[in-house]
């Protein structure tokens, strides 16, 4: 596969980028760039497009929504020539990414020592770039097991000093890159039978790092499992490379390596797609149900084609175990596509793993706003997987938002490329996230319950919810960090923290961190809601400022809000807190909370010191307060 | 492909990798004419080179490019032979 094989081609992105560079307006310029981030391109058109946008991104206009985020990138090999393809793939997902590169090899004394233009650059995200050739574990061939176990610990215990002090000095998530083989094997298909072996040893540490990365919340970067078979075989540890220029990566692969950081940026972010729209005609099976009836289309075992889509389907269905929502967008009568849901014995997907279905004769940018308005997400956590080249060119045009992968010809390779695109990348997988395409699914049941209930108050209570409020824990640690980091639209101040920062805040006895979960009669909607809330300098003592609220949108409308503040001002008051204070920070999201603090009855203040332009600030006394009317029980054991 | 044609397309490698529709090529030219043309780019020359003409260059033949008439020169030879 062509590296970024998923990105369309321009028609001719050199014409373009030359014509880009006469435009006089940075801000312009950097908006045509954030434009081209999203084609195809080779390294130099990559070059191109971070030059053009270099002068707008020293002060980027508002309107490009552009989010600032700061990598430093501490590496053992040449790493300069990679940075345009990390800051041009930050741009196609709307980050800003800056880039620090500490000295080559000097990431030990950045980490252990003062290292100022480190400390004063601040990183959000610290990459550890390390390869085979740094720091080797060199023992004898013969050299036992235990020998080299204990090595392995020793290297490892090292690395976990280092990820410790990115956490400790500058609150950063940590990003470990696995080590990559850059010499070949000694013994063919028996070296992993010598513990010794050079690719033994390295299997073993990769091996002892990923479990570490797992206890520690350090994420991982794995270049040769990410890269394999895409762009050319000496992409990586290109021997001529290393000795011209000790590049691990070689410059032909800056797009993708670029790529695949700023996936993990954008998924600490909290940019990461989070539905998958599938076409169904040529898509999900061969054929056009219309024409073909159920008997017709190609799809299950006995034919190569038919087991082409299954696989399709198959893989579908593994992202919705992951906890991708999955919908439906087809040219189609409803009764009909549905109907091959309900009764094909071949499919692997059902009725029930579709979230959202639409299935008419409108345009599909239109129904593609419908699934988003329904599922209470944004266009861009849609990824949009299509055959027809046509109707992918109009989503692109009519919903720049949504991502639509180019596809190869064969649908047998539509898995691959899919997978490739890395549209789905995060920064854990909880309980919760397996049983949320099960959870959408019974957001449908819910919804049928309210049909058949005349007013929303009964509706409500017959769903018998109890909202479950803990101290955040490590049990709630993973999740919750998830859901600060990429709630939208229920969110009222947007701020971001790292697993560390809300460790941290957690702990704290003065604060209060909270997860939030709801249940109800269809079952567990898991870990639904965040609240942080501190001490301020800008504060007296006394009163807390709210500094986080969110909530995911699957349980608007249940009074869950209410419910929350009960819990809230509960606590306070237990630790001695009579006063709350919240701030709405706008943002192009969050509209819908708006109105949340003077709906619960808090009433307006004067803005505090240091904030954005816009933010509003409420008050709520605690004391005299009237109880809060819910149909939710709570249980804050 | 002639000499005349193998410098057109060179041009066209060091205008995409110095974002400079500006430059021309002589065989004299070196790394001293064209602003940007540090060991970095040098690299990124080498390779946008290889991709665009379909050639790899021997770890040695890296040493002996110094100019603009060196680089035609071996990419010259190593087509001749491909």
């Amino acid at each position: 596969m062509e590296q970024l094989a998923w990105l369309p081609v321009h028609e001719d992105l050199g014409a373009a980028l030359s014509a880009a560079r006469r435009i006089a307006d940075p801000a312009e310029r950097l908006a045509r760039a954030m434009h081209l981030s999203g084609f195809r391109r080779d390294f130099t058109a990559t070059g191109r497009i971070e030059r053009l946008a270099e002068a707008g991104l020293a002060a980027p206009p508002a309107e490009l929504g552009l989010v600032p985020l700061r990598l430093a990138i501490l590496a053992s090999h040449t790493v300069d020539h990679l940075v345009p393809g990390i800051r041009v793939a930050g741009l196609h997902r709307g980050l800003a990414i800056s880039v620090h590169v500490a000295p080559y090899g000097n990431y030990r004394q950045a980490l252990l020592g003062e290292d100022p233009a480190l400390a004063e650059f601040a990183p959000q995200l610290v990459l550890l770039a390390l390869d085979a050739q740094d720091s080797p574990i060199a023992l004898p061939l013969g050299a036992s097991e235990a020998d080299v176990e204990q090595a392995v610990a020793a290297r490892v215990a090292e690395l976990r000093h280092l990820w410790r002090r990115a956490r400790e000095r500058f609150n950063a998530q940590v990003v470990q890159q696995l080590l990559v083989a850059t010499t070949p094997p000694l013994f063919g298909s028996y070296e992993a039978m010598v513990p010794a072996a050079p690719r033994t040893v390295l299997e073993r540490l990769n091996a002892a790092l990923r479990h570490a990365a797992r206890e520690d919340g350090v994420l991982l970067l794995d270049l040769a499992a990410q890269m394999a078979g895409q762009g050319p075989a000496d992409g990586l540890a290109d021997p001529v490379r290393w000795h011209q220029a000790k590049q691990l990566v070689s410059p032909v692969m800056a797009p993708l390596h670029g790529d695949l950081i700023a996936r993990i940026a954008g998924a600490v972010l909290g940019r990461a797609r989070k539905c998958l729209v599938l076409d169904l005609d040529n898509t999900l099976w061969g054929g056009v149900i219309g024409d073909d009836g159920i008997e017709g289309i190609k799809l299950g075992q006995g034919n190569p084609t038919g087991e082409a889509f299954l696989a399709v389907q198959r893989y579908a269905a593994q992202l919705g175990q992951r906890g991708i929502i999955l919908a439906v967008c087809s040219k189609n009568d409803m009764a009909v596509a549905e109907a091959v849901f309900e009764n094909h014995p071949e499919m692997a997907l059902r009725r029930g793993d579709i979230a959202a279905f639409v299935a008419n004769w409108s345009d599909k940018a239109g129904n593609l706003r419908q699934i988003a308005k329904q599922l209470n997400i944004g266009l861009d956590a849609l990824v949009f997987l299509d055959d027809n080249p046509a109707e992918r060119d109009i989503v692109r045009r009519e919903l720049p938002g949504v991502a639509v992968p180019e596809l190869p010809e064969d649908v047998a390779l539509y898995p691959a490329w899919l997978g490739a695109a890395g549209y789905f990348e995060t920064v854990g997988f909880t309980a919760d996230d397996a049983a949320r395409g099960r959870s959408y699914a019974l957001n449908a049941a819910r919804q049928a319950a309210l049909e058949q209930t005349t007013d929303l108050e009964s509706y409500l209570r017959s769903l018998e919810m109890v909202l479950t409020a803990r101290r955040i824990g490590p049990a709630e640690l993973p999740r919750a960090t998830q859901l600060i980091n990429k709630t939208n639209q229920f969110n009222l101040t947007t701020r971001r923290y790292t697993e560390a920062e809300v460790q941290a805040l957690a702990d704290d006895p003065a604060s209060l961190a909270l997860a939030l979960r709801l249940t109800d009669r269809f079952g567990d909607n898991g870990l639904i809601s965040v609240i942080l809330a501190r001490p301020d300098a800008s504060l007296r003592p006394g009163e807390w400022l709210i500094d986080t609220w969110l909530m995911s949108c699957r349980v608007l409308g249940r009074q869950v809000e209410a419910a929350t503040m009960q819990v809230l001002t509960t606590l306070a008051a237990q630790q001695g807190i009579h006063a709350l204070i919240g701030e709405y920070r706008p943002t192009a999201r969050n509209g819908m909370v708006a109105d949340h603090y003077s709906r619960l009855g808090f009433k307006p203040m004067a803005p505090l010191p240091d904030r954005p332009e816009g933010t509003l600030v409420w008050r709520y006394e605690t004391r005299g307060a009237t109880p809060f009317v819910h149909p939710i029980a709570l249980d804050l054991t | 492909m002639t000499e005349d044609e193998i410098y057109a397309a060179l041009t066209q490698v060091f205008r995409d990798v110095f974002d400079d529709d500006d430059i021309t090529l002589s065989p004299a030219t070196t790394a001293d004419d064209i602003a940007g043309w540090d060991s970095q780019a040098h690299v990124n020359l080498v390779v946008a080179a290889e991709t665009r003409f379909g050639i790899r260059f021997r770890t040695a033949e890296l040493e002996s490019l110094h100019n603009v008439g060196d680089f035609v020169q071996l990419i010259a030879t190593k087509r001749k032979g491909a």
